[in-house]
């Protein structure tokens, strides 16, 4: 039982972490149908920045937050101008390529320049450790999980309290009609990849200091999950995202804590397909018929 | 249709003039162990890009899983020849990787082929990932540490039979009435669906018929560079793959050709520099799509920029006015 408990612990840190990239995914996909594959490299150079941040700057966690994800945000609004914009009317399979392309460019861009060998964050928050009978819940486990719930609250104000907000909402329903009334549309798909980035960003950053450990390469599994995520909760669904997350996160640390930690990840492709298949709308997904 | 046509007889003496040439360079030396290598890749990377084109250009299926299949075949044809090692072991390894794949193929796709676009693409990404998975944890694989010491019987007549062998059996395909069939679904679906294809069966013969391929070329892979393990067939070369069927055109096997070509050479020079030969696939992926997302040929063969069809297009263009 204790161990059970435990694993919870372990899962619902990792899958809260899941969950913010997830948003990214599902709220991107939400407004523009896209799968947005860098998304998981936008993390990356989120750990990255605040890796720089900390180490050569020897700021804090929370400066270090705030500035990954102020950088992803604009890096984000220039991936979506440069890459995806001038493809807003050709083929899914066009757009598709091209956020593999863009994926694989800024992964090699910063294989480049920082070299591929794997990077430790600075010791940012103290490891003391709570035990609650044989459970183990460490500091850093705690901001997590804070850090990601303080942001999808932020993410629901905006998204429901502001007028951008309402904006994105509207323009995920029917762009054209969205247009018509008066919503620039650009602008808000801008402000879509801003936001989604700077989530990505921040669990960048939580990443880096939960497992201490960066390289180049770390986005492209969690981008894959946190998609695999977004699919299982329902793509375009905000609580669908941070239910997929989390149920991705915990589902991972059972495997690796009573089977094989090898195939961890098998059993995350098995469990999307397994949804492809029975529910493609996900948990918390609508149905959409197509119409002829 | 007959079999001795002008244009067939061009392209059986074609074929023959490169092979001669090629099997010259060879024995004079003028192609060495290096670029043997290059050659190799060449012949290879057609296959798996021409096996591809048909799921991805012809029948419109977007499949980011064709490494997973490259690998099974790769797989079955070393394990085989490391049991048998004669000629006949490394024919049956290729037949047997090639048909496995094929199945794995249609097992996976039957149930995924319903899927359309981006899930079908994350479907065939995580099949790919969940072979890589199995074989990384199989006995008879050595998992991570990878096979080593795989008899060698690839050498450039394999290639070059294999290679044409693809080429001309995927084209013949495309030219049958299940190629039509095929190319109509990638045009549009619900139409085709409308006009009584049977699209999901088309969908998944498409689908086996490369995933076939993949395994043959796998085999080939598998049988010159001696050496095997799990993450040769990461995502990694599914999208090298894709580069060079989306570079050379979906829907022309003459542009896969093309590009294969293209990339091999450019990758033989840029082969101390990784970093810099991914960040131009990358940048060249996204060039592409932007600028010009037909690739090099479009859907055109070479025999679409011949004199002689062009005329006939014209009389077949003011008939149909």
């Amino acid at each position: 039982m204790d161990q059970f408990l435990q694993q919870m612990v372990n899962g619902i840190s990792l899958g809260s972490i899941y969950a913010l990239i997830a948003l990214g995914y599902t709220m991107v996909y939400g407004i523009i149908k896209l799968i947005n594959f860098a998304h998981g490299d936008v993390y990356m150079i989120g750990a990255y920045v605040g890796f720089t941040i900390t180490t050569y700057a020897n700021l804090g966690f929370f400066p270090a937050l705030i500035i990954a994800m102020i950088a992803c945000a604009a890096l984000g609004m220039v991936i979506e101008k440069v890459a995806y914009k001038p493809l807003r009317s050709s083929s899914r399979i066009a757009v598709l390529i091209t956020a593999i392309g863009v994926s694989l460019l800024l992964e090699y861009v910063m294989m480049f320049f920082v070299g591929a060998e794997v990077r430790s964050y600075p010791k940012l928050l103290s490891d003391q450790v709570f035990l609650f009978g044989d459970i183990r819940i460490n500091m850093q486990q705690i901001y997590i999980v804070v850090t990601a719930i303080v942001l999808m609250l932020l993410l629901q104000f905006i998204l429901h309290k502001t007028k951008i907000g309402k904006a994105m909402r509207v323009v995920s329903i029917d762009k054209d009609a969205a247009q018509l009334m008066g919503i620039k549309v650009d602008k808000t798909i801008s402000f879509t990849f801003a936001i989604g980035s700077a989530l990505a960003g921040a669990a960048g950053v939580l990443v880096g200091i939960y497992y201490n450990s960066i390289n180049p390469l770390m986005g492209v599994m969690p981008g894959l999950k946190a998609f695999i995520a977004a699919v299982f909760g329902g793509i375009g669904s905000i609580p669908g995202a941070m239910i997929g997350g989390l149920s991705i996160g915990v589902m991972e640390t059972f495997v690796s804590g009573y089977g094989n930690s090898m195939y961890r990840d098998a059993v995350v492709f098995a469990l999307l397909i397994l949804i492809l298949i029975l529910k493609p709308s996900g948990l918390l997904g609508k149905d959409t018929r197509e119409k002829v | 249709m007959k079999a001795l046509t002008k244009k067939n007889l061009y392209i059986l003496g074609a074929i023959l003039l490169t092979f001669v040439i090629v099997q010259l360079l060879i024995e004079i030396g003028i192609i060495n162990q290096f670029y043997e290598v290059t050659l190799a890749t060449i012949c290879i990377n057609i296959i798996l890009a021409v096996s591809l084109n048909l799921i991805t250009g012809f029948t419109g299926q977007f499949s980011l899983g064709h490494a997973g299949f490259m690998s099974i075949g790769a797989y079955v044809c070393a394990l085989t020849t490391m049991h048998l090692n004669s000629t006949v072991g490394f024919l049956l390894g290729i037949l047997a990787g090639g048909t496995l794949a094929a199945l794995v193929g249609i097992l996976i796709g039957i149930p995924t082929l319903r899927l359309k676009g981006d899930y079908l693409a994350i479907a065939t990404l995580g099949m790919a990932e969940i072979i890589r998975v199995i074989f990384l944890n199989m006995e008879i694989t050595n998992g991570a540490a990878g096979l080593q010491g795989i008899p060698r019987y690839t050498s450039w007549v394999w290639l070059c039979f294999f290679t044409v062998a693809a080429i001309l059996l995927i084209n013949n395909f495309i030219k049958s009435s299940h190629g039509r069939a095929c190319i109509s679904i990638r045009e549009d679906e619900i139409a085709a669906e409308s006009m009584g294809i049977n699209t999901t069966k088309y969908k998944v013969m498409a689908f086996a018929i490369g995933a076939f391929f993949a395994g043959v070329a796998g085999a080939l892979y598998a049988s010159y560079f001696y050496f095997l393990k799990p993450d040769i067939f990461s995502f990694l070369k599914s999208i090298d793959i894709l580069v060079i069927v989306v570079l050379g055109g979906m829907g022309s096997l003459t542009g896969s050709v093309i590009a294969a070509v293209v990339l091999a050479v450019l990758t033989t020079f840029l082969q101390s520099f990784t970093e810099v030969r991914m960040i131009l696939y990358a940048a060249l992926l996204v060039v592409i799509m932007v600028f010009r997302p037909k690739g090099i040929m479009g859907t055109k063969e070479w025999y679409d920029l011949l004199k002689f069809n062009r005329k006939e297009e014209k009389i077949w263009k003011r008939r149909s006015r």
